[in-house]
């Protein structure tokens, strides 16, 4: 039996194992690679689709080490293994994946530790891996993520976090009493993908109108999810008209 | 028909109508419910989104008491087109030309971001005339973009001509992008793994043209405006934001060096060969309007020390990757009648080969497929940092594209630099900011 999320079919055909191996569809309906012509050369699926589920081991190279290890001095061996699950380094860029309740424990020591110094909130944002971490989000592997670009101008150096939550439980402490600079970024987060930002001083949406239904960025949001009218006419949503999907 | 009041709520009673409950708003004492505890003058101002000093469809709400202005806030979303979502739903090529249209006044400064971006999933190096003639276009750009800022600055504060002047030169630099890109504006000319088409005969002698006039406008803008007691006087001392309030709402840009830190990332975390050029990074101490319009100013003519670099160092040799299965196919040629297809181009797919053809369609209509992961490039644009964040899932669509967008952040600095201050004081620290509405909203 086979729904429609159901794509271990295609995984075997790449040999991927079932849950590790995330693809989407290319265009005009096609399924697996699609490749009749030798693109397909560039596929390069990483365990879990676009979110990768390994985690690098040390030593991680550059100031990587340096930070992680200033990291574990400044919260304690034990914050540290409860709050990063996994490391990542990738294309030359550290990704911590941290646990919410840990969240702002670790920011605080990141700005204000002599060795860290990450004074600068770069950037907040959402990712929805909806089916890219395999058919359906569970709870070990949450779909939406807030990713946090952290810059320290001290020792020039950048770091990334990421916190994943869960659609029904979408809440992450916010970070704006430690980055001010974060108070838009998390509205914007909340407009785009629902993602509740508990301690933020007025959490409302930014982009979208006051009024509106749903978080368009989440990716079960349809493109031009709203049908257009003009007299008379009803334009249906972009994505009812052709294979956007 | 009768009505009932509700006991708790005086002031607006309700009764059930075949339509639905009608309150009816019965009156009070609204100098009662609306005590100010600060005086007679509160006075609520709600300027924009359609106002002429908000550089587009910015909304401030402004709480004045007299002319002081007690808090400002600042509402945005008037000019949100979802470029981000957009852009999951073409292939890589094409995001090119959504992401040009966030920051319009810096179309160049998008591509190059998130073309750098892609390339850096890819793990392609683009070849060095690719990335000489986009140091080129992006310092081009920057000083048309700072030309606009200083027009709309000189507009806003009431000296016209600074705008006239202002728009005039960047309508020389607008010439000149035309004719290498063929577009004024939204250019999609930087493409994933370089340009969509070398620089035409004769740009390079009407860029070094331009070199010539351009120092000597710096200068008339100069004695336009810099010397005068009343540009002097509506821009000291206005809109003060220091380098700790900076960092802490994110600011960076020409602000955060007017407030005297020299964070540059041309010079900190220099890319496509910045650390091989000679340029300062100008900064002033004054952390105000003021300083914020003297970097600028300065900054007009260090692009223009790089752009003549850049004229210098220009050497023969292709300007796309060579991989066949990532540069874009079809090319460009100009015709009398402005840019169009290549007809030799068209000949060679139409007509000779099938395999050209079948090359041709699958990379235009599906385009090429980008390994999975996710990467962060920060550039530096004239307003600040703009940062792209990528992320791919190994197929020929982009899963998500998130801009930090540095008007979008900047933005947030009003109500610190306007609060406490003139209302007309707000219009001079808001033009200072030079937000730029498509890319805040995107």
């Amino acid at each position: 039996m086979t729904g429609p999320g159901d794509r271990s079919g295609e995984d075997a055909a790449l040999g991927v194992n079932a849950p590790s191996g995330g693809f989407r569809k290319g265009s005009f309906g096609v399924t697996g690679s699609g490749d009749t012509s030798g693109f397909g050369g560039l596929v390069r699926v990483e365990p879990g689709g676009a979110v990768a589920l390994h985690s690098t081991d040390r030593p991680y190279g550059g100031y990587f080490d340096e930070v992680t290890d200033a990291l574990i001095e400044a919260v304690g061996e034990a914050t540290y293994a409860a709050a990063v699950s996994r490391v990542l380094v990738d294309r030359g860029e550290i990704t911590y994946f941290v646990a919410r309740e840990h969240l702002l424990v670790l920011t605080q020591a990141l700005r204000d530790d002599d060795a860290l110094r990450f004074e600068l909130c770069s950037s907040v944002s959402g990712v929805d891996y909806l089916d890219s971490g395999g058919p359906v989000a569970t709870p070990d592997r949450p779909r939406l993520h807030v990713v946090y670009h952290l810059t320290s101008m001290t020792y020039r150096r950048r770091i990334r976090l990421e916190v994943a939550v869960t659609a029904e439980d979408a809440h992450v402490p916010s970070v704006v009493g430690i980055y001010p600079t974060a108070d838009w970024h998390e509205r914007e987060t909340w407009d785009m993908f629902g993602i509740v930002f508990d301690g933020h001083p007025a959490l409302t949406r930014i982009l979208m109108p006051d009024d509106w239904d749903g978080h368009p960025q989440r990716k079960d949001y349809p493109l031009g999810g709203v049908p257009v009218e003009y007299h008379d006419a009803t334009i249906p949503p972009p994505d009812t008209r052709r294979s956007y999907r | 028909m009768t009505t009932t009041y509700n006991p708790s709520d005086p002031y607006a009673g309700s009764r059930e109508t075949t339509e639905g409950r009608v309150y009816t708003v019965t009156g009070g004492d609204w100098d009662l419910t609306f005590a100010d505890p600060h005086g007679e003058e509160r006075l609520v101002v709600n300027m924009g989104p359609q106002h002429p000093s908000t550089h587009g469809v910015l909304r401030l709400i402004l709480d004045l008491e007299g002319e002081t202005v007690t808090k400002a806030r600042v509402t945005i979303g008037y000019l949100h087109t979802g470029i981000e979502k957009n852009t999951e739903y073409r292939n890589w090529t094409q995001g090119t030309t959504f992401v040009t249209r966030m920051d319009y006044l810096a179309p160049l400064f998008n591509e190059a971001g998130y073309c750098m971006a892609v390339e850096k999933l890819l793990g392609v190096e683009i070849p060095q005339r690719a990335a000489t003639i986009r140091v080129l276009v992006m310092e081009l750009n920057r000083i048309a973009s700072h030309l606009v800022a200083l027009a709309t600055f000189g507009m806003e504060m009431g000296a016209l001509t600074g705008m006239t002047n202002g728009f005039r030169e960047r309508e020389m630099v607008l010439d000149l992008l035309e004719e290498i890109t063929g577009l004024r504006m939204n250019h999609a000319y930087i493409r994933p793994g370089g340009l969509a088409q070398d620089l035409p005969e004769g740009a390079v002698e009407h860029i070094r043209e331009f070199l010539k006039v351009m120092p000597k406008r710096v200068a008339d803008f100069h004695r336009l405006l810099t010397g005068q007691p009343i540009w002097q006087r509506r821009l000291k001392d206005v809109g003060y934001l220091d380098v700790t309030g900076c960092l802490a709402l994110g600011v960076t840009g020409p602000i955060l060096r007017a407030a005297g830190l020299p964070w540059d990332l041309r010079k900190v975390e220099p890319y496509l060969g910045y650390e091989t050029y000679d340029f300062e990074v100008p900064t002033a101490d004054t952390a105000d309007a003021w300083g914020r319009y003297l970097v600028r100013m300065a900054e007009v003519n260090e692009s223009l020390k790089l752009i003549e670099q850049a004229l210098d160092r220009l050497e023969p040799g292709p300007v796309m990757v060579e991989d066949r299965k990532i540069a874009w196919p079809a090319q460009l040629s100009l015709g009398p009648d402005g840019m169009g297809n290549s007809l030799d181009h068209v000949r060679h797919i139409m007509g000779q080969s099938m395999e050209a053809l079948i090359h041709h369609f699958k990379l235009v209509t599906e385009g090429f497929r980008v390994p999975a992961g996710q990467v962060y490039v920060p550039i530096e644009s004239p307003r600040g940092e703009l940062g792209y964040h990528v992320v791919s899932d190994g197929s020929t669509r982009p899963w998500r594209v998130h801009v930090r967008d540095p008007s979008f952040v900047n933005l947030q600095a009003t109500a610190a630099m306007s609060e406490g201050g003139m209302i007309a004081d707000v219009i001079a620290a808001v033009a200072s900011i030079d937000p730029v509405m498509g890319g805040v909203d995107r």
